[in-house]
């Protein structure tokens, strides 16, 4: 039986590496995935904590949290895609501007 | 033995993550990205959800990450793309993600756990996709609903965020 002090770490862990992503790194698609990274150590603590409390409400809110992130990376590449046609870049700091 | 088999997902899943922020290629960072994504399903069904970790390979593994390499290979990146310094910001982002990382670390170790347990035991949970299904429909009818119609207004988003003509 793993504790569920690790489950949480690994969460912490990973959570950490995807905010890391999402401040270090320029490249947009990278920063999209480190916000799927992001996605998913909120699910593994999710279900962690659904596991130990013998609970359901976690592991439901994880198929919406799955819902939720397809549609935020559908979304986020029509607006790469958009970003990338107007700026012919794909770096986050040329996005400083509110006009199309 | 279930220890051993935590520690050779997670220290995977850390690793690939590690590999995904740290790669200058986006489609190499989105191959590690896979199979971050498949040692999160495998924790999964560690924590006793298989049906979650079937869930979590068909969608990001099968739609998300195809999503992402299709629009890699759409926009067809130059090299001098890949040249970004990647410490950009370095030191403030560092210092916050480590005093970040220090308190929620405080946080999990001394915190203690005051939740009241439910009734899904694991002999309970035995049956996972059967009492999932049955609380989609009852209990959390309304939210399904509701993340239907978000759905379909994140299609509708995505298409005409790409259309070139906006008919004016």
């Amino acid at each position: 039986m793993v504790p569920l002090s690790y489950y949480l770490i690994l969460s912490l862990i990973i959570f950490s590496i995807g905010l890391s992503g999402v401040l270090l790194r320029r490249n947009i698609i990278i920063v999209l995935m480190s916000l799927e990274l992001i996605f998913n150590s909120v699910n593994i603590s999710l279900v962690a904590f659904s596991h130990y409390l013998q609970s359901m409400t976690g592991r439901i809110f994880v198929v919406f949290t799955i819902t939720i992130a397809a549609a935020e990376v559908a979304i986020g590449l029509a607006i790469l895609v958009a970003f990338f046609r107007a700026r012919n870049s794909v770096n986050v700091d040329e996005a400083n501007v509110m006009r199309g | 033995m279930e220890q051993l088999f935590f520690i050779i997902f997670a220290s995977i899943a850390v690793a690939s993550a590690i590999s995904v922020v740290s790669l200058r290629n986006p489609v190499h960072s989105a191959l590690f990205l896979i199979v971050c994504f498949f040692n999160v399903a495998a924790l999964f069904i560690l924590l006793r959800s298989p049906f979650l970790a079937a869930v979590q390979i068909f969608i990001y593994v099968g739609a998300v990450m195809v999503l992402f390499l299709f629009a890699v290979l759409v926009l067809n990146l130059g090299k001098s793309e890949f040249s970004e310094p990647i410490f950009h910001r370095g030191p403030w982002s560092i210092a916050l993600l480590l005093g970040l990382f220090v308190e929620i670390i405080f946080l999990i170790l001394t915190g203690p756990l005051i939740a009241t347990k439910d009734i899904y035991t694991e002999g309970a949970m035995i049956k996972n996709t059967e009492i999932m299904g049955e609380l989609l429909y009852t209990r959390y009818i309304f939210p399904f609903e509701v993340v239907s119609i978000l759905l379909l207004v994140a299609l509708i988003g995505a298409t005409v965020l790409v259309m070139k003509d906006k008919g004016k």
